[in-house]
């Protein structure tokens, strides 16, 4: 059994290591390290917390147990899961966050002598509070999640549900909170605080069911946030420096991402989360434009244009992590570089359905990271490339953001891709984007369309090359 | 007078938002997925509480209700840590430099 002070040092040594962990993912080659340096405080946090109980009684099997149990389900699961499926895994991990989170604070009301908070229907009124905060962030977090995750799955339509009344409902429902969280402290019930878990679970839920599919990178660092301040919340409750400062950590980084992604879309925090967008208009704005004439190529028109570039950017989108098709992308981008044509990629902060989504599967192509560039730092190159390569984005390439105020997208920071000589645009049908706006680009003069899946064009482009 | 400790605790966590505010801006935007599995990861440190928890059983009773609830958050949280941490390393090996060969 070690003394109180010394596991506290332990904490804060975790602690820091956990800093350093995210202080490595500023870039790739530190990255490793840092994630080892994550490893490190987790073992240290987990040992300092057996040795601090100190009595090895027959509980200690059951913990290991159920830690194994967790890890080996928690390992499978990082082993098997295909990259194109990251969002739906970060969407889950962060349910089970927030149900962990629940599930503490549940057991701390209960019992709250084991973690030092006073005795049952008398636990100490700050503890209470935390308790209660960390209770409910963490049942939103998780009913959020889950409805992220059947989103982002498939499971559930992507389109938004909106009713009328939703968003008094969602006001008052919040008011309830803060309602039950005074009577719980005030009269200690335990009824209270199931009430409160049932609020806060449904109001997770009604928060998100109105986001729309594309709006998922706001959703995911928002929820990502959410279980970090739902950590911190029991940190304090549990009096566990690691634990706060784990939690400040993360509820920060996924509150700047949810910045990066909503300035990336040009959408203010709040327009995104009273959600809706996109499910007006769609079909009035698409039909009018459907009749302009485009030109659509084949994959030896495709090829022969790109023989003849000698630079070539390439915009990749959700559509590319939909059809797989970031392998068959890597082989023709590297028969170009055979010919001596210089390849670039050009990543949108929204393109995909998280942060950093199509990083991560150029990546695991084997692309090389210095290959990838961010918006701003490849937008001027545009103008000097002889072709764009368009796969499976839209919005992100839509001119009318920029020239055309009635444009829903109008503002919203995009790629200048009809700068280039010419534009190839793969995608499986005129249809038009999550925004639901055409995008005129379609039907420019240097814009050739590739109407096929994603994977089987890239692959007969190779074929041509 | 003396300070009560929790104002220790608040001062803790408000220089760590500063922390993760300055931290997570340095974070280059191609790790940005990484950033997220693995900040899921290490906000499972919630485990500490859990064990607390299940362990909070006496001798002739291991499992009551709020150990139950305890256990059951181990391996949540042990789902996470270890999936965490393995994915994230998982996706970091994938990223490479270009070869230095032309």
């Amino acid at each position: 059994m070690i003394s109180a002070n010394l596991s506290a040092i332990f904490y804060l040594i975790s602690g820091v290591l956990f800093i350093l962990a995210l202080r490595g993912l500023s870039s790739p080659e530190t990255s490793r390290q840092g994630n080892f340096f994550g490893i490190l405080g987790m073992v240290i946090a987990i040992t300092v917390t057996f040795l601090s109980i100190g009595s090895f009684s027959s509980g200690f099997v059951y913990v290991l147990i159920f830690l194994l149990i967790g890890g080996l389900i928690g390992a499978f699961i990082a082993y098997k899961i295909p990259m194109t499926a990251m969002p739906e895994l970060v969407a889950g991990f962060h349910s089970l966050v927030g149900l962990a989170a629940v599930f503490v604070a549940i057991s701390a009301f209960l019992n709250p002598e084991a973690f030092n908070l006073g005795s049952p229907e008398n636990i100490k009124l700050g503890s209470l509070i935390e308790m209660s905060i960390g209770a409910a962030v963490g049942a939103i977090t998780f009913s959020g999640s889950i409805i992220a995750f059947l989103k982002l799955q498939g499971i559930m339509s992507g389109s938004p549900i909106t009713f009328k009344g939703q968003h008094p409902l969602n006001a008052l429902i919040l008011i309830s909170i803060v309602i039950v969280t005074y009577l719980l402290c005030s009269t200690q019930s335990a009824n209270f605080f199931w009430i409160l878990l049932a609020v806060s679970f449904l109001i997770g839920f009604l928060l998100i069911i109105p986001i729309g599919g594309a709006d998922m990178p706001v959703v995911i660092s928002m929820l990502n946030s959410y279980s970090g301040w739902a950590a911190a919340g029991i940190g304090f409750t549990l009096e566990n420096t690691a634990l706060i400062i784990t939690g400040a950590l993360v509820g920060s980084s996924g509150a700047i991402l949810s910045y990066i992604m909503c300035k990336g879309m040009n959408r203010s925090f709040f327009n995104v989360i009273l959600g809706g967008f996109g499910a007006t208009d769609q079909t009035s704005s698409s039909l009018s434009k459907e009749q302009k004439p485009v030109k659509n190529g084949n994959a030896e028109d495709a090829a022969f244009l790109m023989k003849n570039a000698s630079s070539v950017i390439i915009v990749p989108g959700y559509g590319m992590a939909v059809a797989q098709a970031q392998h068959a992308l890597r082989e023709m981008v590297d028969t170009l570089k055979k010919n001596d044509i210089k390849v670039s990629y050009a990543i949108h902060p929204v393109a995909g359905r998280m942060p950093g989504h199509m990083n991560v599967l150029l990546a695991e192509a084997n692309v090389p990271y210095d290959e990838v560039f961010e918006l701003e730092e490849i937008n001027n190159d545009f103008a000097n490339a002889d072709v764009a390569f368009v796969i499976g984005a839209n919005d992100v390439t839509n001119p009318a953001a920029k020239t055309d105020p009635q444009s829903p997208i109008y503002g919203m920071p995009v790629l200048d891709v009809e700068k280039c000589k010419s534009v190839l645009f793969v995608k499986r049908s005129l249809s038009p984007g999550y925004a639901g706006i055409d995008n005129d680009l379609f039907y420019k003069e240097n814009t050739l369309m590739l109407f096929a899946d994603a994977k089987k064009m890239t692959e007969d482009i190779t074929k041509n090359l | 007078m003396e300070i009560d400790p929790f104002i220790f605790r608040l001062s803790i966590f408000i220089l760590s938002i500063f922390i993760g505010y300055y931290v997570v801006w340095s974070v280059t935007p191609s790790l940005h997925t990484p950033l997220m599995s693995v900040t899921n990861a290490i906000s499972s440190v919630i485990i500490v509480g859990a064990i607390i928890a299940g362990l909070a059983g006496n001798y002739d009773n291991i499992f009551n209700t709020s150990s139950i609830f305890g256990f059951l958050a181990i391996s949540l949280a042990a789902i996470n840590i270890f999936g965490g941490f393995l994915v994230t390393q998982r996706m970091l090996s994938m990223y490479k430099k270009k070869k230095k060969d032309k």
